[in-house]
């Protein structure tokens, strides 16, 4: 795990470094870490310790062992500890979608969950999905329709779009869903119902109703 | 956001003793609300206790012919369930109604019961409000309370419960099974589980410090037709502004229970033997006690026209 200490910051992380990720960084060395797995010996904190807490995941199918300020959200740890800035940070209050990642095969808002809460899950990132030079097909689609124009929201609506055909696929019912016993197909109303957690400011929502139309192989 | 340590118990019963022992513990279960919450310091527990690992995430027969639906179920799961389609289909849509996918896969059937409420004052710290901060006054009885409460309101509070969910859980008449950190067991009807604010806002459920939910039992299903009709800004992914949830038999009798109007989902069983002379005259015994707002006073007949359209549905 890339520490603090040996970590050259780029801009980037100057500027998009978090309070839980410098909190860290500033953390006293009386500090000591907690292993979470053992219930029973907790004890609460003097107030304003910092508490680090061990978790162990795959990430794009890379295991990690991280020892983290038990602040750190999943898209913290993802974007600052392990440097997959794919996943951005949008709202950060779960209401736009942009940190949306798949973990054991379902999507979720990555900046409402603590990365502690993902002992031994498996995750994948936008980065895992594909590389420019081996896209997956929702990426793919993406670039051929034109489904964003300056891009913050796209590895969060990728990401999510590829969750959300799983979804239909399992026949997991939506809110226009019009009989819940039939199996629901990926009409247009569909679509947009299922993808209204993420939000694309540009308003490139037709063309990325189009990608995901043409992944899913039916007409929009 | 605070400070806190974290710990992962296995069992339901550790757990509880954890919540018993450390002053300032919380549960964590999908997180969505209290990391919400504690990035803001509105909540500060100074312990966290991560409950996803307690073999509380199934749905089960119960032997009464009803359904256990074990604590950490997801939202998601919960509302795509044949069974719940099928025999509680209002649970379903009051589900599906709520939030988006994504935090509809990280939300648990105990974590949306204890969500808390959306009034913008509550969140904003710089005001007071005596929900967050007991004694400071309501920010929201003279400013801006377009979506808050209308009915069991106090002059302490006037804040609403959002959740969708909740709202079709009491017209389910649903039971909530806990445990605490001493291993007692207890079962709250959900009538019972949520408070109106009095001149405690801050305690909003009946639940006591450390108490553990396990599960939210359903009696068996009662037929007829399911209904959930929520009023929002947006046509998805917003909160109610007033919600109905309603079961409609052949005959025209039935359930009805609102969300948006109150400080926990409205029923009132005595308004509902008004069912079969329609709309205004069950909105009236429901909302008989209102006291809304100059801003909120458009909620009345609001409820009584998604009544309405809601008894045609079921007709038709
Ligand atoms: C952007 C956004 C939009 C939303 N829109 C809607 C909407 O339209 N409709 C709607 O209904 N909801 C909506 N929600 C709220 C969402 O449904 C709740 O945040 C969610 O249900 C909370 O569940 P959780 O498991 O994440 O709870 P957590 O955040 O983990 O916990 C919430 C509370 O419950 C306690 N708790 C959790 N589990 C237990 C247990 N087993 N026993 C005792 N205490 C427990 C925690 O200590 C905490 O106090 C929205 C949320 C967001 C962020
Ligand atoms: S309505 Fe309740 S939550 Fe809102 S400001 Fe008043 S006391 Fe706080």
């Amino acid at each position: 795990m890339p520490t603090f200490g040996d970590l050259k910051l780029s801009r980037r992380d100057m500027l998009m470094g978090t309070a839980a990720t410098l909190a860290l960084g500033n953390a006293p060395n009386t500090a000591s870490a907690q292993d979470a797995g053992v219930s029973g010996g907790a004890v609460a904190l003097a107030a304003g310790t910092p508490s680090l807490a061990k978790v162990s995941f795959t990430v794009n199918g890379a295991a990690h062992d991280l020892n983290l300020d038990t602040r750190t959200t999943l898209l913290d740890a993802l974007r600052e500890h392990l440097h997959l800035t794919g996943s951005k940070k949008g709202c950060d209050q779960g209401q736009c979608g942009a940190c949306t990642v798949i973990v054991e095969g379902r999507r979720i808002a990555s900046c409402l969950s603590l990365a502690v809460m993902h002992q031994g899950d498996a995750i994948t990132t936008i980065e895992g999905l594909g590389t420019p030079d081996n896209m997956h097909p929702m990426q793919a689609a993406f670039v051929k329709h034109d489904g964003y124009q300056c891009g913050y929201c796209t590895p969060g609506q990728i990401c999510s779009a590829v969750a959300m055909l799983d979804e239909i696929k399992a026949g997991m019912p939506s809110h226009v869903t019009a009989d819940l016993e039939a199996t629901p197909q990926l009409t247009n109303a569909e679509l947009r119902e299922r993808m209204s957690g993420n939000i694309c400011r540009c308003g490139a929502y037709s063309n990325i109703a189009e990608a995901i139309t043409e992944v899913a192989g039916s007409p929009a | 956001m605070k400070p806190f340590s974290f710990e992962r118990p296995n069992t339901p019963a550790e757990a509880a003793a954890a919540a018993a022992r450390v002053d300032g513990a919380k549960f964590v279960a999908g997180g969505t609300n209290l990391l919400d919450l504690m990035k803001l310091q509105i909540e500060t527990p100074t312990h966290l206790i991560d409950v996803n690992r307690l073999g509380l995430d199934k749905i089960e027969a119960s032997s009464d012919g009803g359904l256990r639906i074990g604590a950490l179920v997801r939202n998601s799961d919960l509302a795509a369930d044949q069974r719940v389609r099928r025999d509680y289909a209002v649970l379903s849509r009051a589900l599906l109604a709520g939030a988006n996918g994504q935090l509809r896969n990280q939300s648990t059937t105990a974590g949306n019961l204890l969500q808390r409420t959306r009034c913008p004052y509550f969140y904003d710290t710089n005001q007071p409000c005596n929900k967050r901060l007991p004694g400071s006054g309501c920010s929201a009885l003279h400013g801006f309370s377009r979506q808050l409460g209308i009915v069991g309101t106090s002059d302490a509070c006037i804040a609403t419960h959002p959740s969708d969910m909740a709202v079709a859980m009491r017209l389910l008449d649903a039971t909530v099974q806990t445990v605490n950190g001493a291993g007692a067991e207890r079962r709250i009807a959900i009538a019972d589980f949520h408070r109106l604010p009095g001149d405690t806002p801050q305690i909003e459920t009946t639940l006591q410090r450390g108490e553990l939910i396990t599960a939210v039992t359903l009696p068996k299903p009662v037929g007829g037709k399911h209904i959930y009709r929520k009023v929002r800004d947006r046509a998805s992914f917003a909160f109610a502004l007033i919600s109905v949830a309603a079961i409609v038999q052949r005959d025209g009798t039935g359930r009805v229970a609102l969300g948006g109007v109150a400080h926990k989902p409205w029923r009132v069983e005595a308004a509902e033997a008004a069912m079969p002379r329609g709309a205004k005259a069950v909105a009236e015994q429901l909302l008989a006690e209102a006291m809304p707002t100059e801003q909120n006073a458009y909620k009345r007949p609001l409820v009584e026209r998604t009544l309405g359209a809601v008894l045609a549905e079921a007709k038709g």
